[in-house]
């Protein structure tokens, strides 16, 4: 026993502690509490890896049985193998930077201490999500972490639009929920069970049909949650949380479920060839063409944003060109440059008290300099800059998809130089040129720039850390050839990205105006990200609500008693009394609806039965 | 049969539950009377309480020496004690979450207490009865108990036209169910439950359409009572009208008792003809589930909204039937258990804050209620979480009990559909989180009295109890299992 469920607990406990007493406590203590349970968490974690050694096989541990009924057994099982150590280690370890982070971001916010109690709640789920050994337990942790995703965007309930951006999310994964659902039922039908260690490997029975639902099934839920086509659009507007959250669930942890649950279930996708190709092409997509939206959007978290949908593709396209390891590694590299990202994105709005938008900054390098230290570094890594962390996991990536096939690695590449362009395009116009805005910018204090000079780090020099070689044992890839030139090409990708930002936005700053003038239509078309929100609000939201309304609040629920309660001149209408009621009909047409759905049923049984009569006489 | 002029003592225990109510309902009803017009009455309620949990200790003793009752007409079995513990657990609840109710609207009169015993007692028949008369009359005796509670408060006109609908649309729908009771009778001579399996299932058996007319005439009846569409129409009308405790008592514990029986009548004697009537079951479990939750979305008022999710409900508990299975029927109790605790803990909020003549219904009342009243939002929350559905709720095991179950029996369409349903609910329980967590708080939440004993404890047990159906389902899930195996299918 190495007491796994001492990880998740530990911040548990913190938000149980900081959720009740938190109002009473002082900041001090609230955050005391809440950074203290993540890093023990932390060290809970190591300690158990170290102590595990190499994980040559998963270690489980079974706490008690959830529910049983014949062969069928659920339980709270959690388990460590090499792909769940990578997994803890990345919640567990930017987890506590962003916590540290949070400290200074958020110490001026109402409600922090109701902010760490979720931000530990979160990392509860998030842990059980990583740690589940079967699939019904890591759906507890899918679900809880989208509970919590829901209440941190919403944090700033007065904003209107954070409430909405709050329940789109909520909404947009419910219904990527509903396919794992569907997919879990049609992993307990045929395989009896829900558990990793007995589903995977008996994958290789089962009939390529079933296997490619079940894995198209688990896909729709990734969608949801990781942001990827048709269900991305949900992720822009959750940047209406604080930028701690955007940082750690939108951007590090949670976002990447969908990628560890494709990594989790590579055997089922490896034997489901149809499903694996709809993978691939699904990230391919969504890579690129979040990639195109992000090339104009002013607002800079929201640049940030569509980058990590773009990214997450890129994650999926790994999955579905067979590297999953390729995959897991994108995961780790990504969370350390993009969460610093997000958290210099916040040091910059912290220091601008509140602004987002890049039209309004410049010219900040010297005033806030360690912000944009780091952040540059961030900016090298994502571009795929040689040896940073990014180069490593994304040539690793394109490697691999070259491999299946060409031509998903040159669009790829030009997907690369998309990154890179717009990250930069980002940087040059927030740190370079002259300030446009009229706030007096300052740095931020050391317990924030301290989590950005970590990840700074980790994002140069974290692609050493080579996490395939590390994750063979689990998920194993084919060798490819080291086609040098294939690797020149990619990274020549970025630092062309990176020169075009530069001539653009730095030496030549009217240029970009020029051309959205000459691309009218093209501009707005991509500035408005291809109009999809409204499609989906014309195509599936309005239809709904009015529908409803319509349909059946006016057609079916006519109750006299709405009309008592919210109606004008209600008074004299129950003066009229009983009597009345009875006579506005509302009870005869009630009454009619039962000698109808009668006359319905009576009729449709017996039909029935005389049709199954002589279908069994003949 | 020559029947035994004196029962056997031990068919006589194992009515005990329904005796211990009977009586209590009889005492309070005395002690009424005895005592004068202007003392407060909870001490009627405390003896109410006394009489439910005597039944509850009885239900679970009467457990252990299970069998038929006179004559057959009752039946003591796993899926009696379930319900009966069910029924029961309503009861206790809708009292403990009405005193302050009651006293507020200057309606404490011992009546209702007595009112809440004769339900459950009637409820109790229900559940037990094995044997068509006994089924209406538990039914019947259950149904006037709860029509007179919900027009308790004469001076409302909401609660009079409320009860005034129930009543009459509850006759109406009562009266298809006995021509299908008279149907039965016609076609196989006898109404005890088990004869008429024995007789249907012989060679030479009734016709299979005159079995069929009795199926679908009962089937408007049940339906009715679990206000499945296309009979759902009083549903949201009554539940808005009647008073919040009520309410909250009807939308469970009737429920489940009608749900009992309908699975019953449905599992042991339609049985054989089950492939005639699923068709009609998946049609009613579809309109159910999407009447209910695209009606809900666009309602304003908590009580009409959480009408029409529990019209919802009643159509998820429907594709546990249509599954036809024994895993399906454990499915249905432990759904129905899950969603008595979480119906009954949603309503008693509202009881809480609606404030006196129910001024504050509607969801934006609701606003501010995380920050002046945390505990009270947290029980909230827990109760919404398990009517959407989410993990580590009992609203989750039951949720996916069901689907299990009815993919297990191919009904792929409806699994499809329902869990389609499932994700457009989470809309409208999510508004209230929203509004709840998301907004300052109003005029409902800033005057908020001290919560209650009662309610505090109504509130917390439910809670907990949605919870401990989410974490350790096992045993119950198990006592469920071995309940519907007795079906002889």
């Amino acid at each position: 026993m190495q007491h796994l469920w001492l990880i998740p607990t530990l911040p548990l406990i913190g938000f149980a502690v900081n959720g009740i007493f938190g109002k009473r406590f002082p900041k001090s203590t609230v955050s005391a509490v809440a950074v203290g349970s993540v890093v023990l968490s932390l060290l809970w974690a190591v300690k158990v890896l170290a102590a595990l050694g190499s994980l040559d096989t998963p270690h489980v541990e079974q706490y008690f049985t959830w529910f049983q009924s014949g062969d069928l057994r659920f339980g709270f099982d959690l388990q460590v193998d090499r792909l769940t150590a990578v997994m803890l280690m990345v919640v567990t370890g930017i987890g506590t930077l962003i916590h540290i982070y949070a400290v200074g971001y958020m110490a001026h916010e109402g409600g922090y201490a109701r902010f760490f109690a979720y931000m530990n709640l979160f990392m509860f789920f998030m842990l059980i999500l990583v740690m589940a050994a079967n699939y019904l337990l890591m759906f507890v942790g899918w679900e809880g972490v989208g509970l919590c995703s829901y209440l941190l965007i919403g944090f700033y309930f007065l904003k209107q639009s954070a409430t909405n951006a709050g329940n789109k999310a909520f909404i947009v994964n419910r219904i990527g929920d509903f396919g794992f659902m569907l997919a879990l039922f049609l992993i307990v039908i045929h395989f009896r069970s829900l558990e990793f260690s007995v589903v995977l490997p008996a994958v290789s029975g089962k009939p390529e049909e079933t296997l490619n639902l079940i894995a198209l099934l688990l896909l729709v839920g990734a969608t949801g949650k990781s942001a990827q086509i048709p269900l991305f659009v949900w992720l822009p507007d959750a940047m209406e949380g604080p930028t701690p959250v955007s940082a750690l669930i939108h951007a590090a942890t949670m976002v990447t479920a969908g990628v560890y649950m494709v990594a989790r279930s590579a055997p089922l996708y490896q034997a489901a060839p149809l499903a694996m190709e709809v993978v691939a092409l699904v990230g391919l997509a969504t890579a690129v063409f979040a990639a195109t939206i992000g090339l104009l959007q002013n607002d800079i978290k929201r640049v940030f944003a569509y980058s990590t949908v773009s990214q997450l593709g890129y994650m999926f396209l790994a999955a579905g060109v067979g590297a999953f390891s390729a995959g897991i590694y994108h995961v780790m590299t990504h969370a350390f440059f993009k969460a610093l990202l997000f958290l210099g994105a916040g040091s910059v709005i912290h220091a601008l008290e509140g602004e987002q938008d890049i039209r309004h900054m410049g010219g900040l390098r010297k005033k806030i300099p360690v912000t944009y230290a780091t952040l540059m570094c961030a900016g090298f890594a994502i571009a795929g800059f040689p040896f940073t962390s990014g180069y490593f996991s994304k040539d690793e990536i394109l490697l691999a998809a070259h491999h299946h096939h060409p031509w998903m690695y040159w669009v790829g590449v030009v997907t690369a130089g998309m990154t890179a362009f717009y990250v930069f395009r980002c940087l040059f116009l927030t740190f370079f040129g002259d300030y446009r805005g009229h706030h007096h910018p300052h740095e931020s204090p050391w317990v924030m720039t301290g989590p950005l000079a970590v990840l700074a780090l980790l994002s140069l020099g974290g692609g050493f850390i080579k996490i395939p070689q590390y994750l063979q044992p689990v998920l194993p890839r084919e060798e490819t050839a080291h086609d040098l030139s294939l690797v020149v090409i990619a990274s020549s990708a970025g630092l062309i990205g990176i020169a075009l930002a530069y001539y653009l936005y730095v030496l030549k700053p009217a240029l970009p105006d020029q051309l959205a003038q000459s691309f009218r239509g093209l501009y707005r078309l991509v500035y408005n990200k291809y109009f999809v929100d409204e499609l989906y609000d014309a195509v599936f939201v309005r239809p709904t609500v009015t529908g409803s309304r319509t349909v059946l609040w006016r057609q079916v629920d006519v109750g006299v008693i709405d009309g008592i309660v919210n109606g004008v001149g209600a008074v004299a209408r129950i003066a009229g009394g009983v009597l009345k009621l009875i006579q506005s009909g509302n009870i005869r047409s009630y009454a009619t609806w039962v000698v109808f759905g009668s006359l319905f049923l009576i009729v449709a049984m017996g039909l029935l039965v005389v049709n199954t009569a002589a279908g069994g006489a003949r | 049969m020559p029947a035994n002029l004196f029962p056997a003592p031990v068919e006589i225990f194992r009515f005990l539950p329904e005796i211990i109510l009977a009586l209590g309902g009889t005492l309070i009803m005395v002690l009424e009377a005895l005592t004068g017009d202007r003392q407060p009455k909870n001490a009627l309620g405390h003896v109410s309480l006394a009489a439910l949990f005597a039944a509850l200790v009885a239900a679970v003793a009467v457990h252990g020496s299970p069998g038929p009752a006179f004559s057959s007409m009752l039946l003591v079995d796993g899926f009696a004690t379930f319900f009966r513990v069910v029924v029961i657990a309503v009861g206790i609840l809708t009292v403990f979450s009405s005193y302050r109710y009651l006293s507020r609207e200057g309606a404490n009169t011992g009546e209702y207490y007595a009112l809440v015993l004769f339900s459950v007692a009637g409820q109790g028949v229900m559940v037990t009865a094995n044997e068509l008369i006994m089924i209406f009359i538990g039914l019947e005796i259950s149904s006037i108990a709860t029509y007179v509670m919900a027009g308790l408060l004469r001076d409302d006109a909401r609660a009079n036209e409320s009860a005034l609908k129930y009543f009459l649309l509850g006759s109406f729908a009562t009266a298809f169910l006995l021509y299908g009771i008279a149907f039965l009778y016609g076609a196989t001579g006898t109404t005890n439950l088990t004869a008429i399996r024995e007789t249907v299932l012989r060679a030479d058996g009734p016709s299979p359409l005159l079995l069929g007319l009795a199926a679908a005439l009962m089937l408007v009846g049940f339906g009715f009572k679990i206000s499945s569409a296309p009979f759902q129409m009083w549903a949201p009308d009554v539940y808005q009208g009647a008073p919040t405790p009520v309410t909250a008592f009807m939308s469970a514990g009737p429920k489940a008792a009608a749900f009992a029986i309908f699975l019953r009548v449905f599992v042991t004697i339609f049985e054989p003809i089950g492939d005639r009537w699923e068709p009609i079951i998946w049609v009613f479990a579809l309109a159910s589930m999407t009447i209910g939750n695209f009606a809900a979305l666009t309602q304003s008022n908590v009580k009409r909204m959480l009408a029409y999710s529990s019209i919802a409900h009643a159509g998820y508990v429907l594709v546990a039937l249509c599954a036809r299975s024994d895993i399906g029927t454990a499915a249905a109790m432990f759904y129905l258990a899950a969603y008595a605790l979480m119906n009954v803990g949603a309503f008693a909020v509202v009881a809480y804050i609606c404030g006196k003549g129910e001024k504050y219904v509607g969801i934006d009342d609701l606003a501010g209620l995380g920050s002046r009243r945390p505990a009270v939002a947290a029980a909230l929350t827990i109760f919404l979480c398990s009517l959407i559905g989410v993990p580590l709720t009992g609203g989750f095991f039951g949720k996916f009990y069901i689907f299990k179950a009815a993919l297990e029996s191919k009904l792929i369409w409806l699994t499809v559909l329902g869990l389609l349903n499932s994700a457009v609910a989470a809309y409208y329980y999510l508004r209230m989180l929203v509004v709840m967590y998301m907004r300052e708080p109003g005029e409902a939440t800033e005057n908020l009295e001290p919560l209650p004993a009662g309610l505090r404890t109504a509130l917390f047990t439910s809670a907990a109890g949605v919870l401990l159906l989410g974490i350790f389902p096992s045993r119950i899930l198990e006592f469920a299992v071995q309940s519907a195996k007795l079906f002889g299918r």
